[in-house]
C-alpha cells in the first residue's frame, strides 16, 4: 500500500461530499484524510483526499470519482513537488514545573501557543504529517488532554495552477448559457 | 417574456420538451400537483400501474425496447422507495430511465414529515446521478440535464426529486438552450492510436474471440459488429446482456458464454489468445474465477465507461469510446491491414471450435414420466413467435433457458435483468416494452416465483389495452435456488417449494385480472396452446405451463470455480485434451 494525495475539484453543490464519501465506502476504498474548502472560484470547491491504496485500485478510485457528475477534475499531487499541510490543535498538561519544557517543544517545532490555563497549554501547529507526528511524540510524555487535527491540504509547487484551465472552460459554459 | 405557470405545469411542460410520450406511475400526496397538469397533456400518456416497482420496470422495458429514455413517476416516501429496486436494476444494466418523485415541502424536509424519505440519499449509490429540486425555476433545467445524463455516455437511471412547494409555486418556463454540466463529458470518439494497436493485435492473433456485451446493443452497433465479424472471420460470443446483438443463426456465433453458457463459447474464451471485448465488463457470471479466466489471452477492452476498463481484468489495449464508433474505426483499420496483406489465419482455431460446437450442443432431456420439459416450452415459444417478437424473462432457470433455447436474430428482442437479477422483472418490463413497441408481439417468460412478485400489473395491462403474453414456467419451485440445493446442499430443499401447482390457480388469477387464462400440462398440448395465445391480441394472455420440477440448467460453471471446470451435466465435464494448437 502507498499513500496518494488527490486534489479533486468539485461543483459547489449540496450532497457532493456525501457522493464522494459514499463512493469510497461502497467501493471499499479507505480515506486516510479528507479536507474540503472553497477555491478562488465560488462555484468550485476543492477536496484534498489522501488514500492508502495500491496503483491499480488507485486507478479505479480516480475513474470512479471522475464518473460522479459533480466532479470536475482530479489531479494526483506528487508529494515531492507539492506543499502538504495539516493543522493541529493540542491541549497539553503543563503546570508551573513543566510549562517551560512544553513551550520549548512548541518553539522547536515552530508551533504557536494559542491558549494558556493554570494546568494546560494549547498549541497550534501546522506542517506535513511527519512533522506533526514528531511533535506529538515529544509532547505525549507531558500528557495530552485533547487533540484535534484537520485533514491535509496540498498544493503543487511552481507557477502552474490546476484550477486555471478548469475555470476558463467553466467561464465559457457560463457565457454560452447567459 | 416567458409564460407564467406553476412548477407542476413547468414539470409536465419540461417532460414534453424532453420528448416524453409515456409515463408509468402512481399519484400520491407529494406528487399530486404534477398529476393535475398531466391530465391536460396531449403529448404524454400516463399508464397507471398498481405498484411503483411495476412503474420502474415498465420504464426499463420501454427503454430497452425502444432505445428511448423510460419515465416513471411516484410520490414521496414509500412511493419513492418502491422505485428503489427497478432503479438499482437499471443502474446495474445501464438502462436509461428518469424517475420523477414528489418530495415533502421544502420546509418539512429533514423533519420526518409524513411520507418523507430521503430518496436522493437512498438512491445516491444506485443512480447515475440524482437531483433534489426545491426552486421551481430549476425544474426545466434539471429535467433537461436528467434526460441528457440518462441517455448519453454509459446510460443509466437518473432520479429527480421535486419538493411539493416547488410544484405549487408560480414560476416561468424556459427550456435551456445548453446544459451546464462541467463535470460530465462522456468520451464517445475512440483514440485512433489505440484502434490501430487493436487492429495490429487482431491481425497477429491465432485464437481471437469477439467478446460482445450489452454495450453493443446500447450503442446500436449490431450492423457494425456483423461487418467486423464477417470481414475477419473471428468467432463471436454474446453475453446475457448482448443476446440479439449478433444473429444466433450466424455461422460465426458460438452462443452465450458464462455460468450457463455453451461449451464452445466458454471454451473459446478460455483458450483464446486475444479477447476483443466490446461493451462487456468481465462480470463474475462470465469470467468464473478471475484468476483462471482466459489465462493465455491478451485483452482489447472497448467501453464507453473508462472505469470498466481494467476493473476486473487488466486490458492490454484499452479503448474508451462508443462501441459503434469503436467498431466502425476498427473495421477501417483492419481493412487497411488486410489490404497490406496482414490477415489473421484462424483455420486451426475454427477446427477446434467446430469440434466443441459439434460435440457439445445445447440440449435437454425430456422427462421420462411424460411430463412437460420447461426447455421445450420455451424453445417452442421462440419458434412459434419468431425472431421479430420481444422476449422478456424474469430471473432464474427460465431466464437461462430463454437465453439458451430461443434463437435471437435481432437487437433489443431479449430484455432481461442481468446484473441485478431482479425477480419480478418480467411482467412489468414486458408491459413497458409493449407500450413502446405496440406492434411487436411481446412474450413475458416468467417463473412461478417471479410471477407472484409483480403479477398485479396484469390489471394495468388489461385496463390500459397492453396485450402482452405471459408464459408462466410453473415448476412449483424457486427453481434456480432448488437447483443449487440439489447440487450443493445435498438436496435439502429448504423453503424452495412454492406449491404453485395448488395455490394460486394462475389461469383463474389471470381471468380475475381480465386476461385470458390458459393451462398446459402435456408436451403434446404445447403447440396448440401457444397457437391459441398467438391468436389473442386484444387482451393479455397468461398460460400456466406446469412443468417438471427437476429440470436443471446446463451447462454450468459452479460459482467460485473456474470456467475450465464447466459441467455439461451433473459430474460430466467436456473433454479438452485435443485443444493444443
Amino acid at each position: 500500500m502507498s499513500r496518494h494525495t488527490l486534489s479533486v475539484l468539485v461543483e459547489n453543490k449540496p450532497s457532493v461530499l456525501a457522493r464522494i464519501a459514499g463512493l469510497f465506502s461502497r467501493r471499499g476504498f479507505n480515506i486516510d484524510s479528507l479536507a474540503v474548502g472553497p477555491t478562488e472560484h465560488p462555484e468550485i470547491s476543492r477536496m484534498t483526499i489522501v488514500v492508502n491504496v495500491e496503483e491499480l485500485p488507485l486507478e479505479q478510485v480516480t475513474k470512479q470519482l471522475n464518473k460522479l457528475v459533480n466532479v470536475i477534475k482530479i489531479v494526483e499531487l506528487d508529494p515531492t513537488a507539492a506543499v502538504q499541510r495539516e493543522l493541529l490543535l493540542v491541549k497539553v498538561k503543563a503546570d508551573t514545573q513543566s510549562r517551560g519544557a512544553v513551550l520549548e517543544t512548541a518553539q522547536l517545532f515552530r508551533a504557536k501557543v494559542v491558549d494558556v490555563a493554570p494546568d494546560t497549554v494549547t498549541i497550534e501547529a501546522t506542517g506535513n504529517p511527519e512533522k506533526l507526528d514528531a511533535m506529538l511524540r515529544v509532547l505525549e510524555p507531558f500528557g495530552v488532554r485533547e487533540l484535534v487535527q484537520s485533514g491535509m491540504v496540498a498544493i503543487g509547487r511552481g507557477s502552474r495552477s490546476i484550477t486555471d484551465r478548469t475555470l476558463r472552460s467553466l467561464d465559457r459554459v457560463g457565457e454560452r448559457s447567459a | 417574456m416567458s409564460e407564467q405557470m406553476t412548477g407542476a405545469q413547468s414539470l409536465i411542460r419540461a417532460l414534453e420538451a424532453a420528448g416524453v410520450d409515456t409515463v408509468f406511475g402512481i399519484p400520491g400526496g407529494a406528487i399530486l400537483p404534477a398529476y393535475d397538469p398531466l391530465l391536460d397533456s396531449k403529448k404524454i400518456r400516463h399508464v397507471l400501474v398498481r405498484h411503483e416497482q411495476g412503474a420502474g420496470h415498465a420504464a426499463e422495458g420501454y427503454a430497452l425496447a425502444t432505445g428511448k429514455v423510460g419515465v416513471c413517476m411516484a410520490t414521496s416516501g414509500p412511493g419513492a422507495t418502491n422505485l428503489v429496486t427497478p432503479i438499482a436494476d437499471a443502474h446495474m444494466d445501464s438502462v436509461p430511465i428518469v424517475a420523477v418523485t414528489g418530495q415533502v415541502a421544502t420546509g418539512s424536509i429533514g423533519t420526518d414529515a409524513f411520507q418523507e424519505a430521503d430518496i436522493r440519499g437512498i438512491t445516491l449509490p444506485i443512480t447515475k446521478h440524482n437531483f433534489l429540486v426545491t426552486d421551481p425555476l430549476e425544474i426545466p433545467r434539471t429535467i433537461a440535464e436528467a434526460f441528457h445524463i440518462a441517455s448519453t455516455g454509459r446510460p443509466g437511471p437518473v432520479l429527480v426529486d421535486v419538493a411539493k412547494d416547488a410544484m405549487q409555486a408560480m414560476t416561468t418556463f424556459s427550456w435551456p438552450a445548453s446544459l451546464d454540466l462541467p463535470g460530465y463529458r462522456p468520451v464517445s470518439r475512440p483514440h485512433a492510436k489505440q484502434v490501430r494497436e487493436a487492429a495490429k493485435l487482431i491481425s497477429e492473433a491465432r485464437r481471437p474471440v469477439l467478446y460482445v456485451g450489452g454495450g453493443v446493443l446500447k450503442a446500436r452497433a449490431s450492423k457494425e459488429l456483423r461487418v467486423l465479424a464477417e470481414m475477419t472471420g473471428i468467432p463471436v460470443v454474446t453475453t446475457l446482456m448482448a443476446r440479439g446483438a449478433f444473429p444466433d443463426s450466424h455461422q460465426l456465433h458460438l452462443g452465450m458464454p458464462g455460468m450457463h453458457g455453451t461449451v464452445a463459447a466458454v471454451g473459446a474464451l478460455q483458450k483464446s489468445d486475444l479477447l476483443i471485448t466490446l461493451g462487456a465488463r468481465f462480470d463474475d457470471r462470465v469470467t468464473g474465477s478471475l484468476a483462471s479466466f482466459a489465462p493465455h489471452a491478451k485483452v482489447i477492452h472497448a467501453d464507453i465507461d473508462p472505469a470498466e476498463i481494467s476493473k476486473n481484468r487488466v486490458a492490454d489495449v484499452p479503448i474508451v469510446g462508443d462501441c459503434r464508433e469503436v467498431i466502425a474505426d476498427l473495421v477501417v483499420a483492419i481493412q487497411a491491414d488486410q489490404a497490406a496483406g496482414r490477415r489473421g489465419d484462424y483455420t486451426g482455431w475454427w477446427r477446434l471450435l467446430d469440434e466443441w460446437r459439434g460435440r457439445y450442443p445445447l440440449g435437454y432431456e425430456k422427462p421420462e414420466d411424460g411430463s412437460l420439459a420447461p426447455q421445450q416450452v420455451i424453445e417452442r415459444i421462440g419458434q412459434i413467435a419468431g425472431p421479430e417478437a420481444i422476449y422478456v424473462p424474469g430471473v432464474g432457470q427460465h431466464q437461462m433457458w430463454a437465453a439458451q433455447f430461443i434463437s435471437y436474430e435481432n437487437p433489443s428482442t431479449f430484455l432481461n435483468s442481468g446484473g441485478a437479477g431482479t425477480m419480478g422483472f418480467s411482467v412489468p418490463a414486458a408491459m413497458g416494452a409493449k407500450v413502446g413497441r405496440p406492434d411487436a408481439t411481446v412474450w413475458a417468460i416468467d417463473g412461478d416465483g417471479c410471477f407472484q412478485m409483480t403479477n398485479q400489473e396484469l390489471a394495468t395491462c388489461a385496463l390500459e389495452n397492453i396485450p402482452i403474453k405471459v408464459a408462466v414456467i410453473n415448476n412449483s419451485s424457486l427453481g434456480m435456488v432448488r437447483q443449487w440445493q440439489t447440487l450443493f446442499y445435498d438436496g435439502r430443499y429448504s423453503n424452495t417449494d412454492l406449491h404453485s401447482s395448488r395455490i394460486p390457480d394462475f389461469a383463474k388469477l389471470a381471468e380475475a385480472y381480465g386476461c385470458v387464462g390458459l393451462r398446459c400440462e402435456r408436451p403434446e398440448e404445447v403447440d396448440e396452446v401457444l397457437e391459441k395465445a398467438m391468436g389473442i391480441n386484444d387482451v393479455p394472455v397468461v398460460i400456466d405451463f406446469v412443468v417438471h420440477r427437476d429440470a436443471m440448467v446446463w451447462p454450468m460453471v459452479a460459482a467460485g470455480t473456474g470456467n475450465d471446470d464447466i459441467k455439461i451435466a451433473r459430474d460430466l465435464a467436456p473433454e479438452w485434451e485435443k485443444d493444443d494448437l
